[in-house]
């Protein structure tokens, strides 16, 4: 998948969740929208991303993807 | 005119709860109050003549005809004026009346041609009806005095024809143009003898006229007559169906010769449409027996290979045996399916169940995410449902409405023609719209407010309306602490109150007055019933859910949802969008908006299919391109939809269509999709199949087989044919069997079968035990989530920005007469309303580029170039251009980019930052379009077409 454009997916709603005043609820709820929209593929994608430095990543994809790693990472198939 | 077998009863119905009891020809009847006398005679079964007088118009007491005798007064009452009063005893036979009628009827016929036997009306004219029914058997003033005989007919029109020599200047039509449509097009010119109907300066094509066919029904006479009529004769028998065009889903009486169709009329019974109709269904039906259609399966190995016609059996086979090969090789998920929001909810939901079960992944989609999804996302969050609130009726209720981001008279008409009723009895309009659309301003219509913001701007003026509402103390606060989460409202009230989010700071970026937004926001909180209509202006941003989310939140705080005249209403472009979500069309949803990861919904889908269903969600249509191109998506089948001309950036679809080893298309035409096809199944129209569409207020219609399936197959038929073949067994033997499965497994459809359908006529689901006649409001008593969500809506502009390079923004949008793709209303005689996609720009924006009305123009953006005619108009503002995508030659979307919805990836086709420069070449994209188009046509073989060369009298 076109990495870029996962980044730039990812930071947009990061940004839509950014205007929560509370820091954990924001990271919660973009972890949970990519869980329950973002097909296997895509989450391994970005994740590995995150793994090779995460350029272009805002803060809250990045805490966001650290904090809820292990719901993000798909079940091997 | 309706054909003589649906009754009509003179004037409309009346809803009062009182009602009067009187006698009519001395049986005792009782009827609401405001019932006119010769409307309660027809309910009791007695006809009393009438001419002037029509059920879809108020009583305008012209022709005397259906004059009656009231005991106790004096001379002979029109019953179609005179309402009814209790204990009135009404005579409606009499000699002395016969006499009267008979001398009206005389007049009328003295001056009427006497060729009723070659008259296309004949045996459906009201006036050769009367002329029975009085008895007249002499016209003493003779046929030689000055008559009206010697007038052309206008066949402008190209549906309907008027034959001024035929007129009885009853002026049905013109009260029912402006009554029922609203447009005003049709005037009475003179007086007396002189007086004529007379349609703009010239002739009908030539007036304001959008042929909605409201005049050519309500005409008791040939005077305006469809052409259909005129070349076919009389229908023999009619089949209630609905139309397979817009979300206003308007229910028709298909009329028929055998199984030709010769007309369609709306259905007065219709309660989406209650008898009206525009010009798409009412009269662009033809595609469906256009030359075009196709008659065929085919295959091939290569997108450059020939077509070779197969087999249903064959095909079949083929497509299941490429689906295999391809999972074996590349994996379960490298394959996927997309619904089409113009199938029908059974169809729709045997595409999901095949990718779901057979292809045994989540990778289904709808067009939905290209317009609608975001109303999904954002009224599940907020309310709990994702749908609209209300039903159209309730728009007669209102008393502030507010338009956001839609057309309605070129998008809804029908349902404009019905807001507009309400308008002009005295609710209050306000429009949100970067261009100055119809409703602004229109005969006897006019916006309070016109919120011209710039487009990408959605958000920052629903914060400022929400921002003085609080600030202002205009929240409806009893309402909020007894319906909605009370802290999830502090933390929004708190952010909505923050200075950045008045109107006065946010002018800047939404270039509206604040002044205005005060006024509207004040206008909208206090004026009673408020209710909200928006459309894909609303979603087709990189902020649509959070606009959505932030239209829930201005209803919620002022109390606006949850009973007749107020709530959100989502606008829906295609017929069937909202049926097709509602079918599990989306890859994270099962029907009935229920998340996959869900194990009890999982457990009872995959219990009744015998599968195991997969608990992660699937690829979105832009993800399914894009894991073509990156190499892990290699097939797809895509049921009545044109992916290639509707979805945003073509160069890219184009590549990862390219990228496919199977793509399987089933469409009804050789679409631009099918240029890039491996596997083609002729499609079915609505007219050759049997099922349900969902309209946008949740009604489910009837849609019924009126003609054999062209290709020999309905469209459910082929995915059940495919299942099969890929071992998923599928065995209904009638779409009413697939309404029952949906209806076992998804609770807001138990009560929903077709016998209740046929019973009812419609339904609007909700439809179970606690509501088994359906729900026209929703969230009465509670949210469907329990407690109302505020959302915090924080308006961030889109990435798309204009530049030296491309200083304007460039939005699209539809017109009436076309729809969606143009794939059926090309292939209609509505193209002389709409020959090509134009581009709408400024005239201060043209001069200064030297562009002249009617140029042709390159338009070109970071994503690509096409070129377009221009149409230099002030209905846009400055710095805005704006265009279609009705015609595949046009390329809009090769312009439009990849931004999207954060929340759905709906794209962003509301706001590209372009340059518009006076040009006369095609652009390289269009020439290598022709290109392509000249090669599929000729690998093509003729005899796949119903009628033989293809491209004809396109
Ligand atoms: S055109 Fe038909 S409806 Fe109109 S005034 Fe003439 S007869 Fe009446
Ligand atoms: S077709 Fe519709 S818009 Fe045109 S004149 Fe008749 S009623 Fe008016
Ligand atoms: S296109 Fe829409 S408004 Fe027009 S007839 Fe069909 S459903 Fe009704
Ligand atoms: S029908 Fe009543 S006056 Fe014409």
């Amino acid at each position: 998948m076109d990495g870029r454009k996962l980044v730039r997916m990812a930071n947009d709603i990061a940004a839509f969740f950014a205007a929560e005043p509370e820091r954990k609820v924001a990271l919660d709820g973009i972890a949970s929208h990519l869980r329950r929209f973002w097909e296997p593929r895509m989450r391994r994608e970005i994740l590995a991303l995150l793994d090779q430095g995460g350029e272009g990543m805002s803060e809250h994809v990045r805490d966001a993807l650290r904090a809820h790693r292990r719901a993000l990472e798909p079940a091997a198939r | 005119m309706y054909s003589n077998k649906v009754q009509d009863f003179g004037t409309p119905a009346r809803g009062a709860d009182a009602t009067v009891s009187l006698q009519i020809d001395g049986t005792p009847v009782t009827v609401p109050a405001g019932t006119s006398l010769l409307r309660a005679a027809a309910e009791a079964g007695v006809r009393i003549p009438k001419l002037c007088a029509t059920d879809s118009l108020e009583a305008f007491g012209s022709c005397r005809l259906c004059v009656v005798e009231v005991e106790a007064r004096k001379g002979f009452p029109a019953s179609c004026t005179t309402p009814c009063e209790s204990g009135m005893k009404v005579t409606t036979q009499s000699k002395k009346l016969g006499d009267l009628r008979r001398s009206v009827m005389e007049l009328y016929i003295s001056d009427h041609p006497l060729d009723c036997l070659t008259c296309p009306a004949n045996g459906n004219c009201e006036l050769q009806d009367m002329a029975g029914v009085t008895g007249l058997r002499e016209v003493r003033y003779g046929y030689a005095g000055a008559n009206h005989l010697q007038g052309t007919k206008d066949t402008s029109n190209p549906y309907f024809t008027f034959d001024p020599t035929k007129c009885i200047v009853c002026s049905r039509c013109v009260r029912a143009c402006d009554e029922v449509q609203g447009t005003f097009a049709l005037t009475v010119q003179g007086r007396g003898f002189d007086s004529k109907i007379a349609a703009g300066p010239t002739d009908f094509l030539d007036s304001e006229c959008v042929s909605c066919g409201a005049c050519v029904q309500a005409c008791p006479t040939a005077t305006l007559m469809e052409k259909s009529i005129v070349e076919q004769g009389q229908p023999d028998h009619a089949v209630v169906t609905t139309c397979a065009y817009c979300g206003v889903g308007c229910s028709f009486r298909a009329e028929m010769k055998g199984a030709e169709v010769v007309r369609m009329v709306p259905h007065k019974d219709g309660k989406a449409n209650h008898g009206h109709s525009c010009v798409k269904g009412r009269f662009a039906w033809g595609y469906a027996t256009h030359p075009d259609r196709l008659k065929k399966p085919m295959i091939r190995s290569k997108i450059t290979d020939p077509w070779r016609e197969v087999t249903w059996d064959e095909a079949i086979a083929h497509a299941a045996g490429e689906i295999r090969r391809i999972q074996a090789k590349y994996g379960t998920a490298s394959v996927g399916g997309i619904t089409s929001s113009r199938c029908t909810n059974e169809e729709t939901y045997l595409v999901q169940k095949l990718v779901r079960a057979a292809f045994g992944n989540n990778n289904v989609d709808t067009c939905a995410r290209v317009c609608h999804s975001p109303t999904g996302y954002g009224l599940k969050t907020t309310l709990g449902e994702s749908a609209g609130t209300q039903d159209f009726d309730s728009v007669e209720h209102a008393d502030c409405i507010v338009v956001i981001g839609a057309n309605p008279t070129d998008g809804h008409p029908v349902f404009a023609s019905r807001m507009k009723q309400r308008l002009r009895a005295g609710a209050s309009l306000i429009v949100i719209d970067p261009r100055r659309i119809d409703l602004v301003e229109s005969p006897h219509v006019r916006a309070a407010f016109h919120l011209q913001l710039k487009p990408g701007a959605n958000v920052a003026v629903l914060n400022a309306l929400a921002h003085v509402v609080v600030t202002e103390g205009l929240a409806d606060e009893s309402y909020v602490r007894e319906r909605c989460d009370l802290a999830e409202y502090e933390k929004w009230r708190a952010f909505v109150a923050l200075p950045k989010n008045s109107p006065e700071a946010l002018e800047a970026a939404t270039g509206v007055p604040a002044a205005a937004i005060r006024g509207a926001a004040r206008l909208y909180a206090t004026a009673g019933n408020g209710a909200i209509y928006y459309g894909l202006g609303v979603t087709e941003h990189s902020q649509g859910s959070t606009t959505v989310m932030a239209i829930a939140n201005l209803a919620m705080v002022t109390g606006n949802i949850g009973r007749p005249g107020v709530g959100v209403n989502p606008l829906r472009g295609q017929n069937n969008v909202q049926g097709s979500c509602d079918m599990g069309s989306f890859p994270h949803e099962l029907p009935g908006y229920r998340h996959v990861s869900d194990p009890a919904v999982r457990e009872l889908f995959g219990k009744a299919w015998g599968v195991t269903i997969q608990d992660e969600p699937g690829l979105r249509i832009p993800n399914m391109f894009d894991a073509a191109i990156d190499g892990s998506f290699k097939a797809l089948y895509v049921q009545g939809e044109d992916i290639a001309q509707s979805d945003p950036d073509t160069k890219h679809v184009q590549k990862a269509l390219e990228s496919l080893e199977c793509l399987i298309v089933q469409d009804i035409f050789l679409n631009e999709t099918a240029k890039y096809a491996h596997v083609l199944l002729p499609g079915s129209s609505f007219l050759e199949k049997d099922g349900t569409f969902t309209n946008a207020e949740r009604r489910i219609s009837r849609v019924r087989r009126v003609m054999p399936p062209l290709a020999g197959l309905a469209d459910w038929e082929v995915t059940q044919a495919l299942a099969n073949a890929l071992g998923q067994p599928m065995r209904y033997a009638h779409p009413a069997e697939i309404m029952a499965e949906i209806a076992a497994l998804t609770p807001t459809f138990h009560g929903v079968t077709y016998d209740k359908l046929d019973r009812l006529g419609s339904i609007q689901w909700p439809c179970n035990d606690t509501a088994p006649a359906g729900t026209p409001v929703m969230h009465e008593q509670q949210f469907v989530r329990g407690k109302g969500r505020f959302v915090i809506t924080d308006y961030l502009a889109t990435d798309e920005r204009t530049s030296r390079r491309f200083p304007l923004i460039l939005t699209t949008g539809r017109i009436l007469s076309q729809y969606n793709v143009g794939a059926q209303t090309r292939r209609t005689a509505n193209t002389v309303w709409h020959e090509r996609d134009v581009l709408e720009i400024h005239p201060h924006d043209a001069e200064q580029r030297g562009i002249r009305d009617g140029d042709t123009v390159a338009l070109q953006s970071r994503k690509g170039e096409t070129t377009l005619r221009a149409v230099v108009t002030e209905r846009m503002q400055p710095g805005v251009v704006y265009t279609t995508f009705h015609h595949p030659e046009s390329g809009v979307n090769v312009v439009t980019t990849e931004n999207s919805d954060w929340a759905t990836n709906c794209p962003e086709y509301k706001v590209t930052a372009v340059q518009v420069v006076a040009h006369v070449a095609r652009s390289d994209w269009q020439r290598s379009f022709d290109q392509v188009a000249d090669q599929q046509e000729a690998l093509l073989p003729k005899s796949a077409l119903l009628g033989g060369a293809p491209g004809e009298g396109r």
